[in-house]
């Protein structure tokens, strides 16, 4: 079986799988890392949206074999290490805001949001309601306008 | 009658006096006001306290009869009260444990799947033990069959019929530790206070809980009396807080069912048929499928062929190389056009006598498409079946069903079989079912191997559970601008109600003044309330065809019915030259209502000019002894409704709500503005754009780029939930309250601002098909390659 290795949260890892399989399930099925979660496997809910060298993307699309051995992957738990923190504020911003209902798809939704914040600011401009328009991790309990506030003021900290 | 006038009253002497009732503790010498209730101290190495589930059996008295002059049933008993009542004799013990670490913990038995409800359930504790919020650990209970029908999670119905007991068994254990700690300190219990885990003396000295556990303990179960804090000292109840999870949430911690590590438990999934129910004939190429990489076993079951792999990534090849040959379903051939002629000719007939010759006439017929009540997490469960017992995690709002039902599947003895319930990522009915349980079940059984049966997106939308579709005829006559009457003809494709409810509801419905309705009918009644006065009103249910997978869906009947009636209601104001919300105001029967419905137009400022395109919709509805109304604001202008998205339903946006809701008592007003956002968005949903096309016998749907549940872009910017002051004093429930209200206001505000009131819901569905459907063969599709080029 091939070796794939990569940079998970900061440190290297490596795993025995076929090149097909797309890095969710390595990362869920093989390494045992759960907080990216599945909601489609069809790059549509971003219920495991993570970051791949500091860009949001959705690890159910990925095939392994497209992952190279310098490419850093963040998931939820590797976020705070990401600002040498407990914490990354927009965490800290999902709690002030109690953002959460089932939980389920905030891993995908705070990592989203950090995203969208940098993509924003990359474009010129710090994020604005039209920006928040355009994220599309489905939230089945309807948390949407709470995390719409908890990006807003997640943004003022990092 | 509300069924809290049957219980025993907090006011007052409430139950038999009992073997250790000492008084002398600050509340009990209070006298007038005093709540005493009866629960048990446990024998334990550390304080365990106990009370009944159900509150106390005594004081229960029959239901009133019925006559024909009195309101709908349901404000006489509604679903809730039959609940709790199914209860009462049947309940079973919850307890209380305080550690020696100064922690208490508690199992409840209940399923958390996102409603809040170990954070109220913790804030129950702490306001009655003098515990700060995180030194308590609410965990969820694994199936208890001797509580039998008191484990369901359904109705809204959990802190009704919890918000005593649990106060109740708190409050002996705080007793307990006063108790424990006068002995040790040798002061006075009536002059100890208590405080954030600390007892303390007048002299200073202080005692720990946690340092009192193992002396507060008993070594022989015995039955005790404590009263209940007078609302008037609660500091807990009442007060806003943050979820007791939402740290878990935030750092991907909390762990779902699929996040388990179960030794051995491999990914499984099932390659389900092509149309709903379809069977397996036979699979051609079972060897090959076995062989691919990764898979390791292969087994036909009852729905479908499973796989089990390394990964599920695995499972997903293996089910798309399946290569089956499928037998018809349930439903073969059906379409909506051919359930909407099946519900048509089934409407039971309108019959309205003609009170008055100038009465004039207002009437509608209703359409409300199949919908999905599939939540996030999907169906999923782990197994691990051996040939003597079977272990099961899932999220599971019915777990004893579940119990007995996997038994009898098994052909184990329930006892053998453990039914561990983990947290759920949403429910909105789904996990009422365990359909993911069983299938687990039989799979772990077949391959002799434990599983982790996940359901793929796809499967979710076109073998899952859905809201059926249902019709809803209105006909209300008006004369002098007052209204006469008022009929509705609600038929709908089967309901099932299969995981225990209706078990309850037929061990309750003798106790009715009603005789021969079946299940479904009879939570009709139980469940449809109007808030208005309309003359003589009848309501009634029929139902056709049982060859789909249904359930409910954050409510039953309400949504649809209120929607319709609501909408009547804007056509009766029109005809009568009424302010909308006048003539609402008119109509009101109940002061809260009134109450939420002025608090809306005044937040949402009623009437207020808008420009052509763009309306407003007023909504009110009562249920699980709450009320709650909603204003929407809805934008149906060319430059809205034509915004375009890839892959996405934009139409009209509701671009403001106002809620204003009163449940009796909010435990945690935070968690209840959750509740009734998420509602909103539900009924955004299912007013809007969130339906189920069905066409030769399968659901066209297949992701949620197809299954338009709302989304950012279609979420309102304005969003304003106002939780009224404490009412009624007791809570109400809150899980599925706001659907109904925001369905009926979006509905409303979208006939003002088209200038044609909707008839067929959601709005979008006899529209152009909004998504190219994914094939059936195979059943599932495969992954994307491309997610680094959409990196962002």
């Amino acid at each position: 079986m091939p070796e794939h290795t990569f940079i998970l949260n900061g440190k290297p890892v490596t795993a025995d799988v076929e090149d097909d399989v797309r890095l969710l399930w390595v990362l869920r099925d093989v390494l045992g890392v759960t907080g990216p979660k599945y909601g489609c496997g069809l790059g549509v809910c971003q219920a495991c949206t993570s970051h791949i060298n500091g860009k949001a993307f959705n690890p159910c699309s990925v095939p392994i074999r497209n992952v190279r051995p310098d490419d850093e992957i963040t998931t939820i738990e590797g976020l705070p290490a990401t600002v040498g923190k407990d914490l990354h504020p927009m965490q800290e911003a999902w709690l002030e805001y109690d953002v959460a209902q089932c939980g389920y798809c905030q891993p995908g939704q705070i990592m989203a949001a950090v995203a969208k914040v940098k993509q924003a600011r990359a474009a010129g401009h710090e994020i604005t309601e039209a920006d928040l328009d355009e994220i599309r991790n489905v939230c089945r309990c309807g948390t949407y306008h709470r995390i719409r506030e908890a990006i807003m003021e997640g943004a003022k900290h990092f | 009658m509300d069924v809290h006038d049957r219980l025993p009253q907090e006011q007052g002497e409430a139950a038999a006096p009992s073997d250790q009732d000492t008084p002398g503790t600050p509340r009990a010498q209070a006298g007038i006001g005093r709540r005493r209730f009866l629960g048990y101290i446990l024998a334990a190495p550390t304080l365990a306290v106990a009370a009944q589930l159900g509150e106390a059996a005594a004081g229960t008295t029959p239901a009133h009869a019925a006559n024909a002059s009195l309101p709908e049933l349901s404000k006489l008993f509604d679903l809730n009260d039959m609940l709790t009542d199914a209860a009462l004799p049947t309940a079973g013990l919850i307890t209380i444990h305080v550690h020696a670490d100064g922690t208490a913990s508690f199992a409840l038995p209940r399923a958390e799947v996102g409603q809040g409800i170990t954070t109220s359930t913790a804030m129950l504790i702490a306001e009655e033990l003098d515990l700060p919020l995180d030194r308590i650990r609410v965990t969820l209970a694994d199936a208890r069959p001797e509580l039998l029908f008191n484990q369901l999670t359904g109705g809204s119905n959990t802190t009704i019929s919890t918000y005593t007991p649990i106060r109740v068994a708190a409050a002996i254990a705080r007793k307990r530790l006063l108790e424990a700690a006068a002995d040790l300190l040798g002061a006075e219990i009536s002059t100890l206070t208590s405080k954030a885990g600390v007892i303390t003396a007048p002299n200073g000295r202080s005692a720990t809980y946690g340092s009192l556990a193992e002396k507060a303990a008993s070594r022989k179960t015995v039955r005790v009396a404590a009263d209940l804090k007078p609302r008037s000292d609660f500091s807990v109840i009442g007060t806003a807080r943050n979820r007791v999870d939402a740290l878990e949430s935030v750092t991907g911690r909390k762990k779902f069912a699929m996040d388990l590590h179960v030794p051995g438990a491999s990914p499984a999934m099932v390659c389900r048929p092509p149309t709903i129910n379809g069977t397996v004939r036979s699979v051609r190429n079972l060897a090959a499928v076995r062989a691919m990489p990764g898979v390791t076993d292969v087994a036909t079951i009852s729905t479908g062929v499973a796989v089990r792999a390394r990964t599920f990534g695995q499972c997903i090849d293996a089910v798309r190389a399946l290569q089956v040959v499928w037998g018809p379903g349930t439903a073969e051939g059906a379409s909506d056009e051919t359930v909407l002629r099946e519900l048509k000719a089934a409407e039971i007939p309108l019959a309205v006598p003609r009170l008055d010759p100038l009465a004039k006439t207002v009437e509608g017929s209703f359409t409300f498409h199949f919908a999905s009540n599939s939540a996030l997490e999907p169906n999923c469960a782990v197994a691990d079946v051996r040939s003597d017992r079977a272990e099961i995690w899932a999220a599971l709002k019915s777990p004893i069903v579940a119990q007995e039902a996997i038994a009898a599947k098994l052909g184990l003895l329930p006892g053998a079989v453990t039914v561990h319930v983990t947290e759920g990522g949403g429910s909105f009915g789904r996990k009422l079912f365990s359909d993911a349980a069983l299938e687990a079940a039989e799979i772990s059984k077949a391959m002799g191997k434990p599983v982790k049966l996940m359901w793929h997106r796809t499967d979710e939308f076109r073998q899952g559970r859905t809201h059926p579709m249902a019709t809803s005829r209105v006909r209300a006559t008006y004369a002098l601008g007052k209204v006469l009457t008022y009929e509705q003809r609600h038929t709908s494709v089967s309901t099932d109600f299969g995981h225990g409810l209706g078990e309850i509801i037929t061990a309750s419905a003798a106790k009715l003044p009603v005789g021969d309705l079946t299940f479904s009918e009879t939570i009709f009644t139980l469940t449809q309330q109007s808030p208005y006065d309309l003359g003589v009103t009848t309501q009634l249910l029929n139902e056709v065809d049982k060859g789909f997978n249904t359930g409910s869906m954050r409510n039953i009947y309400s949504p649809n019915v209120r929607c319709a009636q609501e909408l009547i209601i804007d056509r009766l104001a029109d005809e009568t030259g009424k302010d909308r919300l006048r003539f609402r105001r008119q109509l009101i029967k109940d002061d809260r209502a009134r109450a939420v419905l002025d608090k809306v137009a005044e937040l949402g400022d009623w009437g207020r000019k808008l420009p052509a395109g763009v309306a407003q919709g007023i909504a009110v509805h009562p249920e699980y002894h709450g009320v709650v109304a909603v204003l929407a604001e809805i934008d149906c202008r060319p430059e809205t409704t034509g915004r375009h998205l890839p892959d996405a339903c934009t139409g009209p946006r509701v671009t403001k709500a106002v809620c204003a809701v009163d449940v009796g008592l909010a435990i945690n007003p935070k968690g209840l503005e959750a509740q009734m956002m998420g509602g909103i968005m539900d009924g955004i949903a299912i007013t809007l754009t969130s339906g189920l096309h069905l066409k030769d016998g399968r659901f066209l749907e297949g992701s949620w780029d197809n299954y338009f549940y709302t989304r950012q872009w279609n979420a309102p910017p304005e969003l304003t939930i106002v939780v009224m002051p404490p009412t009624s004093g007791k809570p109400g429930g809150a899980g599925e309250l706001a659907v109904g209200a925001a369905s009926a206001a979006v509905a409303c505000a979208y006939g003002a601002a088209t200038g044609t009131m909707p008839t067929t819901f959601p709005v979008n569905h006899s529209g152009p098909l909004g998504f190219e459907p994914l094939p059936t063969v195979p059943p599932i599709p495969q992954s994307p390659t491309d997610g680094l080029d959409r990196a962002y």
